[in-house]
């Protein structure tokens, strides 16, 4: 075997890519749970690659064929509706791991120097994730795959005088046809996969250099070192510790990985919807139109901004395309954003603390109001000043949306004033 | 740090996190007070584990469905799953196909069906995702004789459905029964003592008026009003069937996977606290 090694390492690094990437990389001694959802998306990617490979052996891009071929794979395919159900439950636990991975990173201030980069390709898979997501779900071809691919390729055609062009140039037709179809499958199983690996690539290559972040904040590369190893103080190498506490996790993932494959595929129509079992209808429009879960959060804020913004200005859907795509890419300003001395909740005052706590509150509750049409709530009574009329649904979402971004905008305001505890010199 | 600037950015934290939570508070509250009319439904009473039942659906449903509605994904063959063999299925089931790997499609082509229905009846291979097995089993009760629709038929569940009522010979002709009450309160009560679908629907004067469709002893049907029941609950149980064929299978092996990632937790877990042993 030692001789095998030899042979490859005279030739090929791998030895010394295996000790640098993980087999001798030194991380903190002290992750907690928050630290298990990086090394189960790197799973749920795989799993992504693997079980969207078989499936692409029998399904049919083409429109006439597409919505028959996933039926086909779910009937008659061996094994075949065990594959699809673990791909489209995999798409939506891979938004939950991301999202708590995300949440990890502005708890511990796992953004901050010297980690801008690091956070920077994060953001980046993210952005890939989503546009994966939604080319993904046109190819069932089912109404809500027709329809909400519909809506947000005509959110580009918002876009001052190049938006109808540019949204028949994404399409390549003058509605969602067999030609986007085909497109999109392009793009789902072949461009944004390797997108996505790379950048992955990028984003653990840039983690093993600058090192993992931890609960409390404390580079550990900074403690004095271990006489004996040479190491700090309070770190240990991933492998095997790491190793083995991530294989746990990876089982506990899976078993509700497994629970929902099993028992509840559909999730109550949240992550297989009702109206996707009805075949793509260009000529019938659903009654109700909503995202799939995971970017119900963005929809809401969509929805929430007015096309009048000021009478001097033109009506627009386009101010509100802009909140939406603004409420992605302000992630990655956040490493400038953030003045706070320390890194770590932990150790921050209540500022912070409550900042975090109104956008986590803000997020969840667009996401469900991104579910439901705007009249769920029904509309304050006309007599009311400036509200009268209004949607409920619509002024609270306008409210939330507001929050989610002064937690940016005021960002710099807040964590530079905000009253810290002392940080301690070892990992706690 | 300037503590006047500390407590005033505490005060505006506090407000804004006030603000969004009372904002929650009304719209959750209105949300209860809504008014509108209200459809309820009967669960329906389906067991997938019943195969005498999916067997009396699979009946029920080529006898009385795929005169013109299609099931175009699912094979005749698939129905040995319901524990019937080849040729059980080519005598009792097979009347459109000949071939026992055909799927079930009609004689009558969906042009046709269009010209002769007003709409192409819907492929059922996924209703019962697309409805839910409740919406199918109370869309069957919901039939009532209407002289005013094109087929002489409507529905409590499905208003003006071009559908005809195709098992009235069994259930018979059904009419619309209009209950008024003084206020919603007792409006509830009285959808409660029905024990069955109601529509309940505001009406004049704050009152409220319940729907139901209820048997007529003018025109009955070869079957009793549970009789009926019971062959609606065998098709509706063979709708979900047919929705997703492995859904047996999907279920009974994912017990098993749950028992295996368990016992493979218990490994795993305490070969990570071993070596954690040694990290202080």
């Amino acid at each position: 075997m030692q001789k095998i090694m030899n042979w490859i390492d005279a030739r090929f690094p791998l030895t010394a890519l295996w000790e640098s990437q993980w087999g001798k990389y030194v991380a903190p001694k002290n992750f907690n749970f928050w630290y298990y959802f990086g090394s189960l998306a790197t799973f749920v990617l795989v799993l992504q690659i693997i079980t969207g490979i078989i499936l692409t052996m029998n399904y049919k891009p083409d429109a006439a064929r597409a919505f028959e071929s996933v039926e086909y794979i779910m009937r008659d395919v061996e094994w075949g509706w065990l594959i699809r159900y673990m791909h489209s439950t995999g798409a939506s636990l891979f938004f939950v791991v991301v999202y708590l991975h995300m949440f990890r990173g502005l708890m511990y201030g796992s953004y901050r120097k010297p980690r801008e980069l690091l956070w920077i390709f994060g953001c980046l898979i993210y952005l890939c994730l989503m546009a994966e997501a939604f080319f993904g779900y046109l190819l069932p071809w089912g109404q809500m795959s027709y329809w909400g691919a519909q809506v947000i390729v005509n959110l580009f055609a918002t876009v001052p005088f190049i938006g109808e062009d540019l949204s028949q140039w994404i399409r390549g037709d003058y509605t969602i046809s067999d030609i986007t179809l085909n497109r999109f499958f392009a793009f789902h199983v072949a461009a944004f996969p390797l997108l996505l690996l790379g950048l992955v690539a990028a984003h653990l290559m840039a983690l093993h250099e600058v090192g993992s972040n931890n609960p409390d904040g404390i580079e550990i590369k900074d403690q004095p070192k271990d006489p004996e190893t040479g190491q700090p103080l309070d770190g240990i190498y991933s492998h095997p510790y790491y190793t083995i506490k991530d294989i746990v996790g990876v089982i506990v993932f899976l078993a509700v990985f497994s629970i929902i494959v099993f028992f509840v595929p559909d999730m109550g129509g949240y992550f297989l919807e009702a109206n996707n079992y009805v075949p793509a209808n260009p000529l019938q429009t659903p009654e109700h139109i909503a995202p799939v879960w995971y970017f119900t959060p963005y929809y809401a804020i969509l929805r929430a901004v007015p096309s009048v913004l000021l009478p001097f200005l033109p009506a627009t859907q386009f101010y509100g395309v802009i909140a939406m795509g603004a409420a992605v890419m302000v992630f990655f300003a956040l490493p400038w954003l953030d003045r706070g001395k320390v890194k770590s909740i932990r150790y921050r005052g209540t500022l912070y603390k409550s900042w975090l706590a109104a956008f986590v509150i803000a997020f969840l509750f667009l996401g469900y109001l991104g579910v439901v049409p705007v009249t769920v709530w029904g509309q304050f009574s006309d007599g009311l000043p400036v509200l009268g009329g209004a949607d409920k649904a619509t002024v609270v979402a306008r409210v939330l949306t507001l929050v989610y971004f002064l937690f940016f905008i005021l960002m710099p305001w807040y964590t530079a004033r905000d009253k810290t505890k002392p940080v301690p010199e070892r990992l706690t | 740090m300037n503590r006047a600037a500390y407590r005033m950015n505490k005060f505006v934290c506090s407000m804004a996190v006030l603000l969004v939570a009372a904002l929650l508070l009304t719209g959750a509250g209105s949300a209860l007070a809504s008014g509108g009319a209200d459809l309820r439904m009967e669960p329906a009473p389906v067991n997938r584990l019943d195969a005498a039942s999916l067997q009396r659906g699979a009946r029920n449903f080529v006898n009385y469905c795929l005169n013109c509605h299609s099931a175009k994904y699912m094979r005749y063959q698939r129905l040995t799953d319901l524990g019937v063999d080849n040729s059980m299925i080519q005598d009792n089931l097979m009347f459109a196909s000949s071939k026992i790997g055909d799927t079930m499609v009609p004689a009558m082509s969906p042009a046709d069906a269009k010209a002769w229905l007003g709409v192409a009846p819907p492929d059922l291979s996924v209703v019962s995702h697309v409805r839910g097995s409740d919406w199918i089993y109370n869309y069957f009760l919901g039939f009532y004789r209407d002289d005013k629709s094109a087929s002489g038929w409507n529905n409590l569940v499905f208003p003006n459905v071009a559908m005809p009522h195709v098992a009235w010979a069994l259930s018979g002709a059904s009419k619309l029964v209009e209950t008024e009450f003084e206020d919603h309160e007792k409006a509830l009560a009285g959808v409660i003592a029905v024990k069955g679908l109601a529509l309940l629907e505001p009406g004049k004067d704050g009152k409220w008026v319940m729907l139901t469709v209820q048997a007529d002893p003018n025109s009955p049907g070869t079957m009793s009003s549970l009789q009926y029941q019971s062959w609606v609950a065998d098709l509706v149980n063979y709708l979900d069937y047919m929705a997703e064929p492995n859904k047996n299978k999907r279920i009974s092996l994912g017990i098993m996977v749950l028992i295996y990632l368990g016992v493979l937790f218990t490994f795993a877990y305490a070969l990570k606290r071993n070596y954690w042993k040694e990290v202080h």
